[in-house]
């Protein structure tokens, strides 16, 4: 048995190959022979192709079972009418390109999808435009597909009656990038998502996250700008999660933040843009991550602990004129914040090393007072408040004593600099 | 009015102390660019010369000019003239002169240092006109003390109190309050006391340009409609407005009732 | 043209003037109002300018309540006491400025001639001597022709030639049918100018009478005299007042 597998797929590339010789160009348009994407379909053998005419073509449940490559010539439009799933992808070595697929509705029972990909392997969704969809991209128990280049605009109001731009759940080795994906309610959520890379897009203006992690490991996001949404980033409940390279810029809003670890271990965190975000990173629960060569620019809170945080390592960042730099609620265990670059920093460099002479405490009194009662925020910045600072600052009493930074750099981390 | 502005105006700019006023804002604020390149840094302590001393600069000075010219507006008062032109003329020209040297001293180093064309034109139109602003306030509750009280001493006194209790006693007491009532939903209470006193307006306005990434991290509905558009930055300059126009209203009130 | 009928004055607890009728009708005429420190001579004239709000009583000038009234100020001049300007105006914005709020034909040319002010025009007010101030102030006051001066301590730093101009230029109003109220301490200058003298005692008219009339009634030689004895009979009285009881 186990010999005739391996046999079977040694054969396997050079049936492809008989396929490929065998293949066959398929046109659908008002005029032609098929004037359906789903009567072309019906009529195809694995490894043809389809090429959809321009034109708006009126159809839902178009189910692509066979190894197909579906071509629209100028954005051909795949029109739902609001009804149901327009495409589903069952088979393996599906490739869809070129199209405009919109107008997929709500439902409350089921994901309905513009583009629905399910149980499938090596499939590849590229430069497509999935506009007004309930979910966009929906890809399911699905593996080694590449999602690219599409541009996924949503018009959704609220999270409750809106779904995804990209949703992958169950999957491995997926590459989603090149996206642009606004109007839904995440960018790109993830759950059940390991071994993927995600690089390269841009996500903005979504209701909830630009993109979300739910208990996937082993993942990469790098190259990609969040900008707008209701937050930038969650990451939760994975490990391993590598994320650099990273614009997070203008999430403004209640519980808003640029990035979000809940139950985070083992992450790296390096070389991301934070600029103006109510808060750069809330971390809750998360251990042994690394933060380095990051900027954090004016943000409200640059970062924010909270619950129990071990092992968390900021190193060589840059804190450039947040309102505030850290606030830390629980003390936290062997967390440590050294020679980092403070904007806020007034000490002075005898020895000229580059580092600091004396420590800094990022953690203000009124940050502390603000936590406790949020309204006073409408103090921010009073000189009354910088006399309260001033007088912590020399005897700390409410702050915690062992948060700081024992060697601030005086000039900001440049990367390079580090390279000559 | 106009002529008494006019030729108080007149006096005014020549006077030295609005030289120094200017020479020192101009120098600060060059001080400050040519120290720190991060405009941040250059704004949050221009903030803090704007709310600590513009007020207290605008309310020595009005009293000093409204006693020291005390022979001259009997001079005035034998004119035919209504009594309030007189007053509201002179407070005008003291605010007005002082404002000018604010804006000469702070908005000089800007256009030498091309922030008309940056993006932080907002944050610096804002710093000027609260700094504006609070010279009128600030000088007209100065006329209005020195009006009240004939003794000089007094008048200091009163003053130097308003001053230490607006700019700084105020916040305290507004953070006691804020600490001790924590357990009771009070954004309406924390926003409504900032209306009351001009310094923590100014004040907000300003964290509207600079700070908002944290002023939008706040769950209440009440600031967040207030914060979160521009209804915050409209309904501050109108209390703002009002400030300038009480202290006026109070001038013309207590011109009209006091003897010479 | 000035008339004062039943008025009183409260600072505080302190009656400054009380019951004080009064009137100035008589064109040509110069009249002294005298009286110790805080008789209530310049709060008279105070009021009588609007300078000053009656606790009760009413003031006339040219047939008119001046309650709430400024217009009629234009008909008087009136020569403050202290030569005191804003330091960093000249003399001639000064002029310019009360030309420009009583927008009529002034002749400050010739008083400024009169007065030798011509080198003094451009420099800041506040480097000028008090006497020089006070030239400045006595042509703000007579650059008008009005009926009505009221001059408060008109000699005040003057120098000798000055006076004498100055004495002369109130003779000239005089003449000219004008009424001049002047309030002094110099006798002299009294006995040299005013027809009649008004004095005040403690918030009333103690004694009003022509120049002749009041070294008549006192049997002095001159008006210093007439006056000191005025006091003195005054105080007197009130010694043996207070001595009573005791």
């Amino acid at each position: 048995m186990k010999t005739l597998h391996i046999a079977l797929s040694a054969l396997l590339p050079l049936f492809a190959l008989f396929a490929e010789a065998n293949a066959k160009t398929i046109v659908v348009c008002a005029d032609c022979n098929y004037c359906m994407p789903g009567d072309a379909i019906a009529v195809a053998e694995a490894g043809d192709t389809i090429l959809i005419k321009p034109g708006t073509y009126y159809e839902t449940n178009i189910e692509v079972d066979k190894a197909l490559t579906i071509i629209g010539e100028n954005f051909p439009v795949i029109d739902g009418q609001m009804l149901d799933h327009i495409i589903t992808v069952t088979a393996d070595s599906v490739s869809i390109r070129g199209l405009q697929v919109q107008n997929v509705g709500l439902s409350f029972i089921e994901d309905r999808a513009a583009i629905r990909i399910e149980k499938a392997r090596h499939f590849k969704i590229i430069d497509n435009k999935v506009f007004n969809a309930f979910f966009a991209i929906y890809a399911a128990n699905s593996t080694h597909g590449i999602i690219k280049g599409n541009e996924v605009r949503g018009e959704a109001v609220e999270e409750m009656t809106s779904g995804n731009a990209i949703h992958a759940w169950y999957c491995t080795h997926l590459d989603i990038e090149d996206n642009e994906l606004y109007g839904h309610r995440d960018g790109i959520y993830l759950e059940f998502v390991h071994h993927s890379r995600i690089f390269g897009n841009k996500s903005h203006n979504n209701l909830r996250y630009g993109l979300h992690f739910m208990f996937s490991n082993d993942d990469q996001y790098y190259d990609n700008v969040f900008r707008n949404n209701g937050a930038g980033v969650a990451v939760m409940f994975s490990k391993r999660i590598l994320m650099h390279d990273n614009l997070f810029i203008n999430n403004w809003g209640r519980s808003s933040y640029g990035l979000l670890l809940k139950e985070i271990n083992d992450a790296e965190i390096f070389h991301n843009i934070f600029d103006t975000n109510t808060l750069g990173i809330f971390i809750e629960g998360s251990n042994r991550i690394t933060y380095r060569e990051n900027d954090f620019l004016r943000n409200g809170w640059a970062i924010k602990m909270h619950g129990g945080c071990t092992d968390n390592h900021f190193t060589h960042n840059n804190f450039l004129q947040n309102t505030f730099d850290i606030a830390a609620e629980a003390r936290g265990v062997d967390n440590s914040y050294d020679e980092n670059h403070w904007s806020e920093y007034t000490g002075y460099d005898l020895d000229k090393d580059g580092l600091g002479d004396v420590p800094f405490r990022p953690v203000k009194l009124f940050s502390y007072l603000v936590n406790q009662t949020p309204e006073s925020i409408v103090l921010l910045r009073s000189p009354f408040v910088g006399l309260l600072n001033f007088s912590e600052k020399a005897s700390p009493i409410f702050t915690p004593t062992d948060l700081m930074d024992h060697t601030p750099l005086m000039k900001p981390f440049s990367r390079d600099q580090k390279i000559q | 009015m106009n002529k008494i502005l006019k030729y108080s105006l007149y006096d005014l700019v020549r006077s030295r102390w609005m030289f120094f006023y200017f020479g020192f804002f101009l120098l600060f604020t060059l001080g400050l660019f040519w120290l720190s390149p991060d405009i941040s840094k250059v704004a949050i302590s221009m903030m803090n010369i704007i709310l600590i001393l513009v007020p207290l600069i605008a309310t020595m000075f009005g009293l000093m000019y409204f006693y020291n010219s005390r022979e001259f507006t009997e001079l005035l008062l034998a004119q035919p003239i209504p009594r309030q032109h007189i007053f509201l003329g002179q407070y005008l020209g003291v605010a007005g002169s002082l404002s000018l040297s604010f804006l000469l001293g702070m908005g000089v180093p800007f256009l030498l240092y091309g922030l008309t064309a940056s993006s932080d034109i907002g944050l610096f139109l804002t710093l000027l006109v609260s700094g504006v602003l609070l010279s009128f306030i600030f000088s007209g509750i100065s006329f209005y003390i020195a009006l009240k009280n004939d003794n000089r001493i007094r008048g200091f006194g009163l003053a130097i109190l308003v001053w230490l209790l607006l700019a700084v006693a105020y916040d305290g007491f507004l953070l006691l309050g804020l600490a001790h009532f924590s357990d009771y939903p009070l954004e309406k209470y924390a926003l409504g006391a900032s209306l009351f006193n001009p310094i923590d307006l100014s004040r907000i306005l300003i964290l509207l340009k600079l700070d908002i990434a944290a002023l939008m991290g706040f769950t209440g509905a009440v600031f967040k409609k207030f914060l979160g558009s521009n209804l915050g930055m409209i309904i501050s300059l109108i209390v703002l407005l009002f400030w300038v126009l009480l202290p006026l209203w109070s001038i013309r009130r207590a011109s009209l009732r006091k003897d010479f | 043209m000035i008339e004062i009928e039943q008025l009183y004055k409260r600072f505080g607890k302190n009656e400054v003037l009380k019951d004080l009728s009064l009137a100035f009708r008589q064109k040509g005429t110069i009249s002294a109002i005298l009286g110790p420190n805080g008789s209530g001579k310049t709060t008279l004239i105070k009021s009588i300018l609007g300078m000053v709000l009656p606790t009760r009583g009413l003031i006339r000038a040219f047939g008119e309540d001046i309650r709430g009234r400024w217009a009629y100020r234009d008909k008087i001049s009136y020569l403050p006491q202290i030569a005191r300007f804003p330091e960093n105006l000249r003399a001639t914005e000064l002029f310019d400025m009360v030309k420009d709020l009583r927008r009529r034909d002034a002749r400050d040319k010739a008083l400024i001639e009169l007065f030798e002010l011509e080198e003094h025009l451009q420099k800041p007010l506040a480097y000028l001597s008090g006497g020089t101030r006070q030239k400045v102030n006595l042509v703000l006051t007579f650059m008008y022709d009005n009926p009505v001066y009221i001059l408060d301590e008109p000699t005040a730093g003057l120098d000798p030639l000055s006076i004498i101009r100055l004495k002369q230029l109130i003779r000239h109003e005089k003449e000219a049918g004008k009424i001049v109220l002047l309030t002094t301490h110099i006798m002299s200058l009294v006995e040299d100018i005013a027809d009649e003298v008004v004095f005040l005692l403690d918030g009333h008219i103690h004694y009003r009478g022509s120049i002749p009339q009041l070294k008549a009634d006192y049997q002095a030689p001159d008006v210093e005299q007439a006056i000191a004895r005025l006091l003195a009979g005054e105080e007197t009285t009130e010694k043996a007042f207070t001595l009573n009881p005791s």
